[in-house]
Parts: structure tokens; sequence; C-alpha cells
């Protein structure tokens, strides 16, 4: 084995390839928008399809509160992401507080309006189609805000304890990416479920 | 595992290996490993045990169906050996060995020394392991393997409202739909780890115009994995949701619409065929060139048909549904668009052939089973061709015809690249050679059993034979041309069984294949056999797309011409 090639190191020029997390977020990011869309189409297929009630009308009122509540973590993720990237330790874990506080307001806010629509509305998964789409929809977002959530919270403990510092800037820019990408997808079910859908 | 490890230090560590270690140990090793190619070879070694199952449950359903009337295995039966035939051999052969053959080469061919992700890819190895498990358990859950379980009896693209809980009581469907929901989490895993990959770890110098066909080709098969995988495991989800928790998504009683899941499947079904076939193009693009002695003709044209071909392809779904009955602007968009996609198609085979053309060609085992390839994909694409018109597919479809078509997509091309793929690279990932006259009597068995059975086939179809019947009258004609394709298949197993034969006696008995045994260009040739852990002692740094050839002929280097 006294012939293998190794090819040498030449004259090598700056060679920056992007970051491999933020790739891979973007990647996960556009599977992810797949599954949405397909839950989507599902939704307005099934728009005004159901065989009984309650209607969307009958039931859905707008949930602007917490709807302005997870856009603007979108901006406190990235106050807190950009404040660890300057290596700002208590700016990021005040920005991060916030963001786990807007989000929690948020997922308490559909939680609240599915015990109303369960136990006062009586409309359920397995009522009609529209409760099929809407819960199914609907709960696939609320389950990416708690997946995020928790890793928004994992971060505020270890900024908490300040073990959270400028090296994991790239990191906190790909949880970043996620959350703007969870909360961008609240705009498209809101459109198609509060007003489309109504 | 420094950087800067010399020549000679690489050596010593691979000649003075460690010694055998307890099978425990090596158990653990293999458990726990994170490296891209113990966990390709493991991808690759479950595949070619669920190959053995699929194709054994093939060959009983060609015993049944080679005379009228048979009662060989019982409707039900047959029912659940050709849904798990498909299911099998799409999700857990298909899918899982490529994503083998992805994994161990990627990295080796753009100079990086893991994937992107190594956790991940070890995640999606076992997700897929366990998704193929969890299927095949479904023989002994339910009554027990007596009463042959609970297997899934639904077809392997599960029609809605058949899969609804009125009609499949017990777990069966469940069984298949977790199955296939854990195979397309794996999958998506994997595609993530490709991307990442190429994008992220190439070495210094390796542009991506200098990349090998093969990384171009994983990527655009795994960009269309990001959207189309996804759509099944939204469908797999939904299917979930109405029967475990009693929604209405694919429920026809409640407004349910079971066309709908038809879409879904086809988003998913139609691409799924070409992120099967990429990888076997992809084969074909790094085989070819080597045993031609030229340079592949056409990168930037081959290039560019790959990436058309996986836009193109996310646009001809509803060509599988022609017979549901769509509206003729419906029908004629379906018809264009997948009469669209032999265009790059054409150019991909073209390519192929001028780069025969004048080179100077050897006829080892992996270039027989490509050029099978060459002429068997042509046929394929052309009866695609005839079902993609939708008055021609009105009358064939749901018949042979169309089992005959796609199993010469899957087996003619892409099973035949799988093969050559063995051959080719078999010396890399072991360090030995195959047996070439073993290979020959592989690829002749094969092309001849391959022909018998899917070349006669088509008549059946044409003759009016259903798909999916478990047994046919005597009056009808079928029975000769049915006997052929059974005999086809014997001799189809004869050839896989020389295969295995010859893999298991190389590994022991085959002369040692060096780095550079095919004198090829790309860089997992300048690697030993088989690669250390690290696969670079020092990352290499590139300056054309053949690195290999510019440092073996230093007078005429690639370089010089880009």
């Amino acid at each position: 084995m006294s012939d293998i090639a190794i090819v040498g190191h030449g004259p090598s020029e700056e060679w920056k390839l992007p970051s491999r997390g933020v790739v891979g977020m973007l990647c996960l990011i556009l599977a992810e928008a797949a599954i949405f869309l397909i839950f989507v189409v599902a939704y307005i297929y099934y728009i005004g399809k159901s065989l009984s009630g309650p209607t969307p009308r009958e039931v859905l009122t707008l949930p602007i509160f917490s709807t302005i509540c997870l856009l603007s973590s979108s901006i406190t993720v990235h106050f807190a992401a950009s404040a660890l990237h300057h290596a700002k330790r208590a700016q990021t874990t005040a920005w991060l507080a916030a963001t786990v506080l807007l989000g929690t307001i948020f997922i308490l806010g559909t939680a609240q309006e599915w015990y109303h629509l369960i136990y006062h509305d009586g409309l359920t998964i397995q009522t009609n189609l529209f409760g099929t789409t809407f819960y199914s929809l609907v709960g696939l977002h609320a389950s990416h805000v708690i997946v995020g959530l928790c890793m928004l919270t994992l971060a505020l403990v270890f900024s908490l304890r300040g073990e959270l510092t400028s090296k994991h800037s790239n990191r906190m820019e790909v949880l970043s990416l996620y959350w703007h990408f969870v909360d961008a997808v609240w705009v498209v079910v809101f459109l198609v479920v509060y007003v489309l859908g109504r | 595992m420094a950087t800067h490890t010399s020549m000679n230090a690489t050596l010593v560590e691979t000649e003075t290996a460690a010694p055998r270690s307890s099978a425990l140990a090596v158990l653990h090793d293999w458990i726990t490993t994170v490296d891209h190619k113990k966990i390709g070879l493991m991808y690759i070694g479950s595949s070619l045990l669920f190959l053995v199952i699929g194709g054994v449950e093939a060959i009983v359903m060609r015993i049944q169906l080679a005379i009228p009337n048979n009662t060989f295995v019982s409707p039900q039966s047959f029912n659940r050996l050709f849904t798990m035939h498909g299911t099998t051999m799409v999700f857990f052969v298909g899918m899982s060995i490529l994503f083998g053959f992805g994994n161990y080469l990627v990295p080796l061919m753009i100079g990086a020394r893991d994937m992107a992700f190594p956790r991940l890819n070890a995640f999606s190895f076992w997700c897929t392991l366990f998704g193929g498990l969890l299927l095949y358990f479904s023989y002994l859950g339910g009554n027990g393997l007596a009463g042959a379980g609970s297997a899934p009896d639904v077809g392997w693209w599960a029609y809605a409202p058949l899969t609804a809980r009125p009609f499949s009581p017990g777990h069966s469907t469940d069984y298949w739909t977790l199955a296939v929901l854990l195979s397309g989490v794996s999958s998506i895993g994997s595609a993530v780890n490709i991307v990442a990959t190429v994008v992220s770890m190439r070495c210094p110098g390796m542009t991506l115009s200098r990349m090998p066909l093969l990384v171009w080709l994983y990527t655009v098969m795994s960009m269309m994995a990001f959207v189309t995988v996804s759509p099944l495991t939204a469908a797999q989800i939904m299917l979930m949701l109405d029967r475990y928790l009693g929604s209405h998504f694919f429920d026809t009683q409640a407004g349910g619409s079971a066309v709908l899941w038809m879409h879904f499947f086809w988003i998913f079904g139609h691409p799924e065929v070409y992120i099967l076939v990429m990888p076997a193009f992809a084969f074909a693009n790094e085989i070819i060139p080597v045993f031609s002695r030229k340079a592949i003709f056409g990168y930037p044209a081959m290039v560019a048909a790959s990436v058309g071909i996986g836009f193109v392809s996310l646009s001809v779904w509803a060509h599988h549904m022609f017979t549901v009955g769509m509206t003729a602007g419906g029908n004629t968009f379906f018809v264009l668009s997948t009469m669209a996609v032999s265009v790059p198609t054409g150019i991909k085979i073209f390519n192929w052939l001028a780069t025969l053309w004048g080179g100077k060609i050897h006829f080892t085992t992996p270039m027989l089973f490509s050029i099978g390839f060459l002429f068997q994909f042509l046929v394929a694409g052309l009866t695609g061709i005839m079902l993609g018109s939708a008055p021609f597919d009105w009358q064939l479809s749901g018949s042979y015809f169309v089992v005959a078509h796609f199993h010469y997509v899957l087996v003619g091309a892409i099973l035949f690249m799988i093969f050559a793929a063995f051959y080719y690279w078999y010396p890399k990932m072991t360090g030995r050679m195959t047996n070439e006259t073993l290979g020959k009597w592989h690829f002749w068995l094969f092309v001849i059993g391959f022909h018998l059975t899917f070349d006669f086939m088509h008549i059946p179809g044409i003759l009016g034979m259903p798909r999916r019947i478990y047994t046919y009258e005597a009056e009808r004609g079928w029975m000769i041309w049915n006997m052929i394709v059974s005999c086809g298949a014997l001799v189809q197993t004869a050839g896989t069984l020389v295969f295995v034969y010859n893999l298991v006696w190389s590994y022991f008995k085959g002369p040692a294949a060096g780095p550079d045994p095919w004198d090829a260009w790309t860089l997992e040739w300048s690697t030993p056999s088989p690669p250390p852990s690290y696969n670079f002692g020092i990352i290499p740094v590139v300056e054309s797309r053949r690195p290999l050839w510019d440092l073996k002929h230093p007078e005429d280097k690639d370089s010089h011409y880009e």
C-alpha cells in the first residue's frame, strides 16, 4: 500500500463555508414548511364542507393579543441573539426571558381558546371537519411553539447560570431561526384559520 | 488525528491495526458509532436483509401466480404479501440502501472527515431500522405467526377509506403508518445531513462546479426529500389522527375526501421514484466515466438536467390518478408535465452515451451493470411515456402493464445501478476485490431473469390482467405469460444468490484491493481501503473535478483546462 495517494496542501486561499448549523436549520425549516403546507391545504380544502356545526364563524374569535405577543417574541429573540453576539450577557438573559414570557402567553392563550371551544362550544376533533382540521393545524403549530419554548427555556437557564457565552452565538442564531419560522407559520395559520376560514 | 499527520504516519496507523476485540466490544462499537462509514455500512447491511425478505415475498407471490386457480397462499396472505413487499422495497430497501451509499461516499468525495451532524446521522439510521422491524413485528402481533399476525394488507399506497377503522380493524394499518412515519423522519434527517455536509464541509478548492456529480445528485435528491417526504409524513399524521382520535380527514361518511389522500400520497409517491433514481444516476455518473477512461461528457448539462428533473418531477404526481376523473385541464397539465420530465432525462442518457463514445471501455462487472441500466432505463422511460398519456392510462391503469413498467424502473434501472455500485465500491469498503467471474455470472443470470420477468409481464397487462389479484382462471389466457414471469423470478433469485455468495467469499478470500483499484479520479480513492475513521490524514486541497487525476498526471492536470 505504498502507492497511497494523498492530495497535499496547496497554497490555499481563504476557504470559508456557511455554518452547518444554519444550513441544517434552513433545511429543516424547508421540510417543516412542506408539512405545514399539507395541513394548510387540507384546511382550505375542507372550509365549509362540515356536515354539522359548529361553524368557524360561530365559535372563533380573533386571537389578537396572543398574536401580538408571538410576533413580538420574534423581535426579542433577535435582540437576544445579537446581544449574545456582542457578548452582552445580562442583556441576553433579559431578552431571552422576555421571549419565553411572550411565547408562554401565546401558548396559554391557545390553551384558553381550546378549553372554551371544547367545554362551552362542544367542538372537538371528532365533531366535524372544521374541528378535525382546526385542532390539527393549530395543534401542529402549538406543538412547534412548545418545542421552541423548551429550547428557549433551556437557553435561559444556561444564561442565568452564566454558561451562555459569545462562543454559543452561532447556536443561538440557529435557535432564533427556528423561532422566526414558528412565528412566520403563525401568520399563515392566522390568515387561513381566522381570516379566510371565518 | 492531527491535521498535519504526515503520509508515513498515516501508513503506520493503518498497518498496525488494533488486535481483534471481543464480539461484545465490536457490537458496542457498532451500536454507539457516529462514524459516517460505519453508519453507511449498517444502512447497506440492514437494507440487504430487508431486500432478501422483500425478495422472498415476491417469490411467494410469483409461485402463487404461476398457474391459474393456485392455492399456494390464501387471498388474505396475498394481500399482506404485496403490501409488505411494496412497503419494504421502497422504504426499507430503496431509501435506506441509497442513503447508505450516500452516507459512505459523500463525505469521502468532498474531502470531509464526517457528515455535518454525526449523531443525527446515527439517529436516522436507527429510526429506519426500528421502523422496518416494527413493520415486520406486525407478523407476530395480533393472532401471532400462525394466524399470520396482523400484517398490513392495504397496499403500499394505502388508499382511503380502506385504511379507516371500520375497514381496517385491529392494528395492521397502524403498523404500516408508524413504520412509514419513522422511515420518513429518518429520510428527512439524512437529507438535512447530506445538504448541510455538502454546503458546509467541502475541502478547500472543492467549489460547487468541481464537486463529483454523485455529490450533486445526492444534494438534489435530498432537496427533493424535504418537499416530498414531508407531505407523506403530514398525511401519516392525519391518518393516525383519523385512526386514534376519530378525526375525519379521510372519512367519507363525515364529508372527508378519499381523493385528498390520493393527492397527498402521490405528491410524495411520484417524486419518490425520482428520489430513488437520482442515486442510481449518481452511481452511473461515477462508474461510466472511469470505465470509459474519459471524463464525464457535459458536466454542466448533467447538473442542470438533475436540478431540472428535481423541479419538474414535483408537478407530475396526478398522472397516477387519471382514472379518478379529473378535469380535462388537469389531465392535460399532468400529461404535459410528465412528458416534460423526459427532456432532462434524455439529456442525461445522451451524455452517458457521449461519455462512452470514443472511450476505451473496460467491461468490468460494474460497467456491465451500468450498460444494462442504460438500455433498461430507456425502455422504462418509453413505457412511462405510454402510461403518462391519459387515454392510454385509462385503458391500462391498475393492470400488470403498470406493474411491469415501474419494476422496469425500480429493478432494471435502480437495482442494476445498486449492484454496479456494490461491485465498484466494495473494494473501498472492505479492502478486498470481488470475484469478477462470479460477478459476470451474477450479471448474466440477472439480466436474463430480469428480462424474462419484466418484459413478459407487460403482456398479461395488455391482455387485461389486473394487479393485486391473488389468482385467475385458466380461460383468460394469461397462464403462459405468468409462468414465464415466475420462471424469470427464479433466475433472478439464482443471480442474487451468486451475488451474496460473491460478497461473502470476497470478504474472506478476495485479493487485496489497495487504495485505488480502478485507477479512478475522485477523492475517496485517495484514502486507504477501507478508509481510517478520520478519512483523510491531511485535509486535501483540490484544483479540478478530478483531483486524483491531477495527482497521478502532474504533466497533464485537469486544472490547466479549467
